[in-house]
């Protein structure tokens, strides 16, 4: 029989628990010749701004063992452009758009999720709190347990869409940020975020990326996200997205069991465009595989 | 598209140059002079990314079997700089690799009438072949091949034989003229008493030469780059390239593996 792969993140309905992860995936267009998107659960649209924004000068990327680091610094077409030139291709797939923003005041981040909210081709709001790469605002929000719960507020007020809170692994204590957004009425929280590293160029002894640090993802970080996930639904009553170098299904089942309701595809989609499609496939073959009806039952099912 | 490719050979053409014969599925003839292709050199998580390389030609490969089917199969000329492209030189003829492509907007051929200058700076000649072999169908074609030794000098008798006239030059003298092939070029330049265009695909201090000879002498000129990047879709976008217009408060990058690789080079900005 076919197993069950349906959850539900906040009212939102997902045919499987796999999305893209943003950043990684542009506006969902860029990725249409080679995935289904109509296979994969939701996807994410790269991280919006009010103006638009042109990101870091390069090197903006280097290869490390197993991950890679990125200053892109959130480029992107801005809200205006997203509207006119992005959402049209949104309204073609019948599959959730979920829209990433940021800001660099609270009323930034308010102002964006309210016109956000307008567009009925966005299911829901992820707010990116936890961006390494630019040097005001972002992680400055995801750092600080008053600063997020602010900003976090100011967005529930002005939608009423799913709000889900994308969570920075460099912080100190991740439950208490957790917690924050929870009591601010995040209705998800995803997690974690690249962890800021750097790389250097012995020879001309300089940093390799010209931000000097950047974002570190890929399945070399998987082990924190895990460890972040766990901790984070334990404490917390709310749906949790995994993100962390999920590579193929092994690493997304280990993530539910570990208590996330769905996953994020990320640094994979760069290697295998069609990383998400597969692995919502291949999810789906182990539950056969394994007689389990439901990918909800694996939810937190982790024995220890 | 993505496929897995065999390898039909893989051989060093010149010392740390090698070049790289595959099999590929019946789209993948349609490829263009100056696209692309990403290459996973393994399956394992290290190297991590893809490899981005020129395609150097596009051609049939008939199997050596009873009954075999003709089917395209395409070359990469690389060269070993790193881990991945190694790795890449250690494999052999029957083994499989993940491809993604043909990527990119490649060159435009312009007008018949008119000639056709080439220049490539070591494995920059990577996805020119593929050019001249499309502009000699057309046009008169000059191929001007820089390096710093003889061993940059890469696979020059193809281009002969194709009818196209080669000017060499090394930095070392070991090879052709002593000093830069842009010197050649600008000769070129001087002589001709036709219109003519310039394609041109190497290190970035070439093409910034090369674009300042193109512009002195209001030449139309294509540059093919390259970048560091992560998908060669256009949504990592690692490989931005400032535009003409870019300065620090008003930006204007351009996605080398989307929007390029080849440019025009009057649409970028060549002094960032």
């Amino acid at each position: 029989m076919k197993p069950d792969m349906t959850v539900n993140i906040a009212g939102m309905s997902l045919r499987n628990p796999v999305m893209t992860a943003s950043g990684t995936f542009g506006y969902g267009q860029e990725f249409a010749e080679y995935v289904d998107l109509e296979k994969i659960g939701a996807f994410v649209t790269k991280g919006l701004s009010l103006k638009p924004r042109a990101g870091n000068p390069t090197p903006r990327i280097v290869e490390t063992p197993g991950g890679m680091l990125n200053a892109i610094g959130l480029q992107n077409v801005g809200i205006e452009a997203f509207i006119a030139k992005k959402v049209p291709f949104l309204r073609t797939v019948n599959t959730p758009a979920i829209a990433n923003f940021f800001g660099y005041t609270s009323e930034e981040y308010a102002e964006l999720a309210f016109r956000l909210d307008a567009i009925p081709e966005i299911a829901a709001l992820e707010v990116n709190i936890s961006c390494p790469n630019v040097k005001q605002g972002g992680i400055v929000f995801g750092t600080d347990p008053k600063c997020a719960f602010d900003v976090v507020s100011a967005c529930r007020k002005v939608t009423t869409k799913p709000l889900i809170v994308k969570l920075s692994p460099n912080v100190t204590d991740v439950v208490a940020m957790a917690q924050a957004c929870a009591d601010a009425g995040a209705d998800a929280l995803s997690l974690i975020n690249t962890l800021t590293g750097m790389a250097i160029d012995l020879q001309r002894r300089k940093p390799v990326l010209a931000n000097v640090t950047g974002g570190f993802s890929g399945p070399a970080i998987k082990p924190i996200a895990l460890r972040m996930v766990w901790q984070v639904a334990r404490a917390v009553k709310l749906p949790i997205i995994g993100i962390g170098g999920i590579m193929n299904a092994t690493d997304a089942l280990e993530f539910i069991l570990a208590g996330a309701t769905a996953v994020q595809v990320g640094t994979a989609s760069f290697i295998n465009p069609n990383a998400a499609e597969q692995i919502a496939l291949e999810m789906e073959n182990w539950l056969v595989k394994n007689n389990v009806a439901s990918v909800h039952s694996l939810i937190g099912a982790l024995e220890c | 598209m993505q496929f897995t490719s065999m390898i039909l050979s893989n051989v060093e053409v010149s010392p740390g140059y090698w070049r790289m014969r595959l099999t590929a599925p019946q789209g993948f003839a349609a490829a263009k002079p100056g696209q692309f292709v990403m290459v996973r050199v393994n399956s394992a998580i290290d190297p991590l990314l893809r490899r981005p390389f020129g395609i150097f030609d596009v051609a049939v490969h008939t199997p050596a079997h009873a009954g075999a089917v003709e089917q395209p199969c395409f070359e990469m000329l690389y060269r070993v700089v790193g881990k991945g492209t190694a790795m890449l030189s250690d494999l052999h003829a029957t083994d499989l690799i993940d491809v993604l492509g043909p990527l990119g907007h490649g060159f435009d051929l312009g007008p018949a009438a008119e000639e056709k200058l080439i220049v490539g700076g070591g494995v920059g000649l990577a996805p020119l072949y593929l050019l001249a072999k499309e502009l000699v169908k057309q046009s008169q074609v000059r191929l001007f091949a820089g390096g710093r030794t003889r061993d940059d000098i890469l696979c020059i008798t193809e281009f002969e034989r194709l009818g196209v006239e080669c000017y060499v030059a090394t930095e070392d003298g070991s090879l052709g003229e002593c000093g830069l092939v842009t010197e050649a070029l600008v000769r070129r330049l001087k002589s001709i008493n036709c219109k003519a265009s310039i394609f041109a695909c190497g290190p970035h201090g070439m093409l910034n030469a090369v674009a300042g000879i193109a512009e002195q002498y209001s030449i139309p000129c294509q540059v093919s780059l390259e970048g560091y990047m992560a998908c060669g879709v256009g949504a990592c976008l690692g490989c931005v390239t400032p535009g003409h217009n870019h300065t620090p408060e008003t930006p204007d990058f351009r996605c080398v593996c989307a929007e390029g690789p080849v440019f025009n080079a009057n649409e970028l900005g060549w002094g960032c």
